[in-house]
Parts: structure tokens; sequence; C-alpha cells
């Protein structure tokens, strides 16, 4: 009989602010904050697309700046602040970008719209994006294989319009 | 990926401590890179060090004119700088041309210089690559190799350096200070990275044991005339065919100094001193460059997929000059060449 050696990770604890809520977790070193917000938070607003850092879908905030959270380990965001799509209306009032990807018709099946949005607010946040040439540049981070860009630049021209 | 055992060091010396004893030990900061790796099985580390809480996040100007950037600084801090803004704008816009501003926002400086090459038989277990597995052969040498070296490659790895920022700072001549248990050391930027030759597996001149710590820019920056331009498969979001950053400083029509450097054709920012040295002192017209690409592209060799990026490079460089002369750089978010 061949004996089987199964090392088990070593545990890290550690804290977060998901959407103004402190969430304490023991994780896997391995575990990306996208698999913490997926599976151990049941935030499923943010997608897991390439899982390689090459389509967007997976964009959140870390205090205040967008990110892929594909390609971190949770545990070096150990005190962080984190905001997702679920944490972007306020009081059941949808963020200006959600009303704007709705006004625009912004989506066609929808899988990359909640990285677009938050990728969108980082965008907003920056404050370097004044024409649709700046915004697609800016943008180009997130792939939608639907072909949205059109309707998607329009309704982030909108938001920045009037920021 | 295989388990590994997290651990944050909190200041460089610790780090360094950390580092030193454990050969199957890896740093990470913005983990753009070696996430991506680690997923796909070719990384390994069984220790990681965070180093994301070092005190490495500071940009300075030097009192000598020149800029002394942390390693931990962010790629978008970096770009969106005052002081490399308005001092160094090449290096600015080759940030900007490079990644999405998502992992912009993640990669540090010293990962971009670090950062391996994105050939796809690296990243592929399957295949061969001596790089990932010295002796165990190249697949790209007569397989798909339209994103592959030109310049400078061996029988062994034609592979490329994939970042457009270091490309930039090729031509300012940065310096890489580095720090170990034995003590600190500064690497020449041209000296830092490698050519593949019998050990491509081996990137750049730093040792195992060591950590970068900042890079600093002497005083001049190019500020006048310069340009980044980068030719690629889409216009956003995808690793340079060619790549050529410029600088020149300009007595009228006259050119007095130049520099300039090639990315996505060797395994390393690619200069030519001999090249630079056609220009100095000629008029900037387009038969002076036209002579200056001739002779860096003199031993230039393509392998099929990528033979292509000679005569793309010829004219890369001819429209980068012209650009860099004129004083119209290539901008980043409006995609046409002038």
């Amino acid at each position: 009989m061949t004996e089987i050696v199964v090392s088990l990770p070593e545990m890290v604890s550690v804290s977060l602010t998901v959407n103004g809520s402190l969430q304490t977790l023991s994780l896997d070193p391995r575990t990306t904050l996208l698999d913490v917000l997926r599976e151990h938070l049941d935030l499923t607003g943010t997608k897991k697309g390439c899982d390689q850092g090459q389509c967007g879908a997976c964009t959140i905030l870390i205090d205040g700046r967008r990110i892929n959270s594909c390609l971190t380990f949770a545990a070096m965001y150990d005190g962080a602040q984190i905001t997702t799509i679920e944490g972007l209306a306020v009081n059941g009032v949808l963020h200006p970008l959600q009303q704007a990807f709705i006004d625009h018709d912004a989506f066609q099946c929808g899988y990359c719209t909640s990285g677009q949005i938050c990728s969108a607010a980082g965008l907003i946040a920056e404050g370097r994006a004044k024409s649709a040439d700046e915004i697609r540049e800016l943008m180009s981070g997130n792939i939608c294989r639907c072909g949205a860009y059109t309707n998607i630049v329009a309704a982030i021209e909108q938001v920045v319009g009037r920021s | 990926m295989i388990n590994f055992q997290y651990t944050r060091a909190n200041d460089v010396p610790e780090a360094v401590g950390l580092i030193g004893r454990n050969p199957n030990a890896k740093f990470i900061a913005g983990g753009t890179n070696l996430i991506d790796l680690m997923k796909m099985d070719v990384e390994q580390p069984t220790t990681i060090v965070d180093i994301t809480r070092l005190p490495l996040k500071q940009i300075e100007g030097m009192p000598a004119g020149g800029l002394r950037i942390g390693a931990l600084v962010r790629n978008t801090d970096l770009a969106y700088h005052p002081l490399v803004e308005r001092r160094y704008p090449v290096l600015a816009s080759a940030i900007m041309a490079g990644a999405s501003q998502q992992l912009r926002n993640m990669a540090s400086t010293g990962g971009n210089l670090l950062q391996r090459t994105r050939c796809h038989y690296f990243y592929d277990a399957a295949a061969t690559c001596n790089k990932r597995e010295p002796g165990s052969g190249c697949s790209a040498i007569d397989g798909n190799n339209r994103m592959h070296a030109i310049l400078g490659a061996s029988e062994t790895c034609i592979a490329v350096h994939p970042s457009d920022m270091c490309v930039a700072l090729a031509i300012l001549e940065a310096e890489v200070h580095v720090t170990s248990v034995s003590g600190d050391r500064v690497i020449a930027f041209a000296d830092l990275h490698r050519l593949p030759g019998d050990t491509p597996q081996r990137d750049t001149s730093l040792n195992a044991d060591e950590i970068i710590t900042a890079v600093e820019l002497p005083p001049q920056g190019f500020a006048k005339n310069y340009t980044y331009l980068k030719i690629r498969d889409r216009l956003s979001y995808a690793f340079a065919l060619v790549s050529v950053a410029v600088g020149l400083e300009l007595d009228g029509d006259i050119i007095k100094e130049a520099r300039f450097a090639l990315g996505g054709v060797a395994h390393k920012p690619w200069r030519d001193p001999q090249a630079e040295a056609v220009l100095r002192g000629q008029p900037a017209v387009a038969t002076t460059f036209a002579n200056a690409a001739n002779v860096v592209l003199r031993d230039a060799k393509g392998y099929g997929g990528n033979t292509f990026k000679i005569d793309l490079a010829r004219r890369g460089i001819a429209r980068a000059l012209t650009q860099a002369a004129r004083g119209t750089p290539q901008s980043q978010s409006s995609k046409k060449i002038i």
C-alpha cells in the first residue's frame, strides 16, 4: 500500500471591510479576494471570467481603487476596505452608473456588467477620463464579448459629464 | 496551485532575512504576474513573503535633480506623479501604454522590472521551455513565434521581456538599488536584464536573495523631444509587437543627444550605442532616422512567425524618431499614429 501524504495549508486570519461590514475569516492563503467574495461571503455579483487578469469581470474597488480581484491573495489585503457591485446602491437607490447602464442599454448577456460598472466607478474617482477616447482607453481592462462597447462608453460619458 | 506558507515582512531587513534562508521563497508585491504564474504552476514557491507593507512607497525629487522611486510605488501612481509627468513624460507615457488601469493600480515598480515573459510556451506546462525547465528545449523556435525576439536571441530561447515601462527606463538610464543580507548595491539599468544565452532561466542579474528597494532616475528627462510608440495586435491592453522609446536633445535641426530603445523584440529593452551614435551631430531628417534603424537592426533575425517585425521595427523607429524630433509624442488615448 502506498501512503498518501496530504499537506494541509496553514490557515491565515484575515479581516476585511466589505461594503461597510467587517468580516473576519480564516483562509487558506491561496484564496483570492474573488473567491472570498463569491465562495465565503456569497457576494456573487463579482464574476469570475478568465481568472487570469485578462477580462476585468472580477473588478472591485479596494480603498477606492479598481483592481482585478482574481490576481490577489486575500491575506495581502488584511484591513482593507472593499466595495463590490453589491455595495454601490445606497438605500435602494441605484448608483448613477447603474442607472446610466440601464438608460443606455449598456449590456447584453450581463456577465461583464458588474466589472464594467465597478471599473467605471474607479475611473470616475481617478478623474482622468474626459473624452470618449480617454474613457475607451482607460476602460480597456474590461472585455465585453457581446460587444456592447458603444453603449457602455455612452453610459459612462453620461456620468462623467455630470461629475 | 501548490500549498504555500504566507509570511508578512514589516521592514526590509526582515524581508531579505526571510528570503535569504529559503531558496523556495518568493516576494509578492502587486502579485499581478506571480499569482498568474502560480495558478499555471509555472512558479511553485513554498513560501510567500508579502512585502506590501514595507516603507518603499515614496517618490522623491533628488537634490541634484533626479528622482528616487520606491520599489513599491504602484504603476498608476508613478505615471500620474506631477514630477514624472513634467520631467519624465516618456516614462509616464510608456506606463500608460501597458496593461490595464486595474493592473497598473496593483503592479509595483520593482515587480514591473522583474515580470516574466508572456511566451505562451513558457506558460504552458505541457510544452518544452528552457526558461521554465532548463534543458527541455524551446517550443517557440519552430512554433508560433509571432510575439518573439528578433534581436539577441539564442538557440535555447527566443522569448522577449514584456514591459513597456522598462523600455523608457532604459533610455532614461535608471539605476536599480538592491539590498540583501550581504549589503546594498546599485545596478545600471542596462545591466539588470540579461540575454538568454544558454541560461534563459535567468531573466536578470539580480541574485535570489536580493530585493529591489528603489529605482533612481538621473536628471536628464527629455521632456521636450520624446515619444513612446507601441505597435500591437489590438489598440489597447495587448503586449507590444514592437515598441520604441525615444529621447532627443536638439540644437535647431541638429541632434545633440539621442537615445532610443526597442521593446517587444528582445530578452531585454534593446539599446544600441552604435545606432544612437549615428544620430548625434546629424540633422533630424528621414535619412538620418533610416540610417539609425538600419544599424540597430543589422543583426536582426526572424523565426518565421515574427520575421515581419524586422520591417515593422524599421518603420516604427523612423516614425518614433520623427514624432520626438517634431515634439509631437504619441498619444496613448487617441490611437492615431501621426
